[in-house]
């Protein structure tokens, strides 16, 4: 089934690329779509067989992969051409959706990877589609961006390989060389520390420059800023959760050695630098789209602190990550309808919100709700869970130091959501009242709706589903 | 005969890093080409044509020729000049390349591996961190992607330490990477070239906060 999905998908990307009737590319999406739907479906079905040799839908690829497909759906119907509606050539649109489709297609086949290399090489084409998605408005802030970001991730996923390599010399020439995460987490006891160790270095340096963590994190945010709304809203959640799923089967190897606690201190390290990262720069920043990337960042921290807290922070993180998916791609798919009325990215120029567009002006007040994890977003349980597993962990300093760092982060968000949404903008110039569409308006406040619905009264099925990722890791 | 190949290999690391033209640098990145062949050979337990093949078309074909080439031609293209500009004084270039290469050593030297597999696990770690502070301290951004050519050799070296069982699959995945990645930084250095005079990495500031 996924051959079949992945030789759709490129078949329909392809067929993207070269059409240039907005019918029929409109009806190719809408098939990718329900392709998606069905992979989806067929997955949950199938739940924890192998599909075709290297992928196996286990529970945190059924989690990841139903979160992509409830975000594809918005992304795809939310139009790329905001920011030059004229300037909509056949052959640039084109490009961009078969691009959406590619990504789309390699993050699904990313999560039910079961073979680390198969993982790599999917998380490798979603660079590529990437910056494709990146380059879109072809002026010079968006090549200098494309041109950081495939050199980044490029380096960080050698780091990758590297550490895959690694993880082969510490098999030794006695096993074989096959690189199952079952196998690896199965043998994984035996196998050498200092190996474990440095091979863990590299992997999870290389994939921070997906997850969004201290020290490859800077791409990431070039390009969330560059790309067009709905393609960074998907790099914000789904895109950065490839790196969390990249990042939890190295952990699932690790968790089965004796050098857990030592990885641990990596990762807080790494979480820590992050959130100290975004609270600075949430304190300067003055682009709306760089300031939500710059609060994915202290999220992935969050999300990074439970991992390495373990326990009850394991449950929270994939929460935590799920809630953060929803949340962001709404705000960026509303950073979107901004752009469209304003025209700039630049907080300074943007006020009054609420007078402009009221359906938006209130979808921006909840999305500011969930992003701070303020009560009663679902974030606020999750993000609760994640600090109380640092302190049943013992580690104190690093959660006054987390809760100090995310009050001025709180701050900082404030002070700019309000200021567009009630101050008036000092250089008022000429504010078309442009009318947004109502079907996308729509989409985001269902996303928004999921993230209260998950976090306060999640049904029984998801629950059940992250216990049985958590146990990946404790079994 | 590997360990000599390897110690060429390291050579050239310290030649790049006092190398002052991009053509030098081409040069290397074809002989290094020819060396990773030469180790390959050497390598190669079962002479069956399918290897051979491949390995003949991964190192001499694509890291020897074509990459070699494909850069000379976006230098000329884009009249990128022909000096390397690194930020760094050549004499202190060398100098950490050496302590780069010295500190693979010491660690290959400690890791707990098979007698055989250290000198590739020297040579690769050296050629991964020559690459990093090559790239860190040339202000070009062609250099950068020479750079990126450098480390993905060490990378080559590293999957010969693991011995003759990496899947086709996989080698087959890198070399699709290598290729990719260096045509699209290539395409892309045109389009920075349309934009930016020239390919400097100062000039490459323009997004911050």
């Amino acid at each position: 089934m996924i051959i079949a999905y992945l030789i759709a998908s490129v078949t329909i990307a392809l067929l993207l690329f070269v059409c240039r009737n907005r019918v029929a590319s409109i009806a190719l999406m809408t098939l990718f779509v329900l392709i998606q739907c069905s992979l989806t479906v067929y997955e949950f079905i199938i739940k924890d067989m192998a599909d075709a040799v290297y992928f196996k839908p286990d529970a945190l690829a059924l989690i990841m992969l139903s979160a992509l497909t409830v975000v594809t759906i918005p992304a795809l119907i939310h139009k790329s051409n905001y920011i030059n509606p004229e300037d909509d050539s056949p052959r640039v649109r084109g490009i961009y959706q078969g691009a959406m489709v590619l990504l789309v297609m390699a993050l699904s086949a990313a999560y039910l990877s079961s073979h680390i290399a198969v993982t790599w090489i999917f998380v490798e084409i979603t660079t590529l589609s990437a910056s494709a998605l990146v380059f879109h408005r072809r002026n010079a802030g968006s090549i200098e961006a494309t041109w950081k970001y495939i050199f980044v991730c490029s380096i960080s996923l050698v780091f990758v390989f590297i550490g895959i390599l690694l993880l082969g010399i510490s098999l030794g020439n006695a096993q074989q060389f096959d690189l199952q995460y079952d196998m690896l987490v199965a043998i994984a006891p035996s196998l050498d520390t200092f190996w474990i160790k440095i091979a863990f270095v590299f992997i999870f340096a290389g994939y921070t420059a997906k997850f969004g963590l201290v020290p490859m994190y800077t791409a990431g945010i070039d390009a969330k800023d560059k790309a067009p709304a709905p393609a960074a809203g998907l790099f914000s959640s789904v895109l950065m959760n490839v790196g969390f799923v990249g990042v939890f089967r190295m952990w699932q190897i690790v968790a089965h050695t004796s050098v857990l606690p030592w990885a641990a201190n990596v990762v807080t390290a790494a979480a820590l630098l992050s959130v100290v990262v975004a609270a600075v720069y949430l304190i300067k920043v003055k682009n709306v789209k760089r300031m939500l990337a710059y609060s994915s960042v202290e999220h992935m921290g969050v999300v990074a602190l439970g991992l390495a807290a373990g326990g009850v922070g394991y449950f929270a993180a994939i929460l935590h990550l799920v809630l953060h998916t929803f949340a962001k791609s709404a705000l960026f798919f509303q950073v979107g309808h901004i752009y469209r009325i304003y025209h700039t990215k630049n907080i300074y120029h943007i006020g009054n919100y609420l007078k402009y567009n009221r359906a938006g002006a209130v979808l921006l007040l909840l999305g500011f709700v969930c992003i701070t994890a303020t009560p009663p977003s679902g974030l606020f349980i999750s993000e609760l869970m994640v600090f109380k597993s640092i302190f049943e962990a013992g580690s104190f300093i690093a959660l006054a130091f987390v809760l100090i760092l995310l009050t001025i982060i709180i701050w900082a968000l404030g002070k700019n959501f309000f200021k567009m949404l009630f101050t008036p903008a000092p250089t008022c110039g000429q504010i078309e009242n442009v009318k947004v569409s109502t079907l996308e308006t729509a989409t985001q406040f269902v996303l928004l709706a999921l993230v209260f619905w998950l976090g306060l009264c999640p049904p029984q099925c998801f629950v059940d589903l992250i216990n049985e990722a958590v146990q990946l890791l404790t079994h | 005969m590997t360990n000599i190949l390897l110690i060429v290999f390291a050579i050239t690391l310290l030649y790049f890093s006092i190398a002052n033209r991009l053509m030098t640098y081409l040069s290397l990145l074809t002989a290094q080409g020819l060396l990773l062949f030469g180790v390959a050979l050497v390598e190669l337990h079962q002479m069956n044509i399918v290897n051979l093949a491949f390995i003949l078309l991964e190192t001499v074909v694509v890291k020897a020729v074509a990459i070699p080439l494909f850069i000379r031609y976006v230098i000329k293209k884009n009249k990128i000049k022909r000096e390397a500009e690194p930020f760094v004084p050549y004499f202190v270039s060398l100098i950490v390349a050496t302590l780069i290469i010295a500190a693979a050593y010491v660690l290959s030297m400690v890791a707990d591996m098979p007698q055989s597999g250290k000198p590739y696990f020297a040579a690769a770690l050296a050629a991964v961190f020559c690459g990093l502070f090559f790239i860190v301290s040339r202000k070009k951004i062609i250099t950068h992607v020479i750079c990126y050519v450098l480390i993905e050799n060490g990378v080559f070296i590293l999957s010969m330490a693991v011995g003759n069982e990496m899947p086709l699959l996989v080698n087959l995945g890198v070399l699709l990477d290598v290729f990719v990645s260096v045509f699209l930084l290539g395409i892309f250095i045109n389009k920075v070239g349309n934009v930016i005079n020239d390919g400097d990495v100062n000039q490459l500031s323009t997004i911050k906060d």
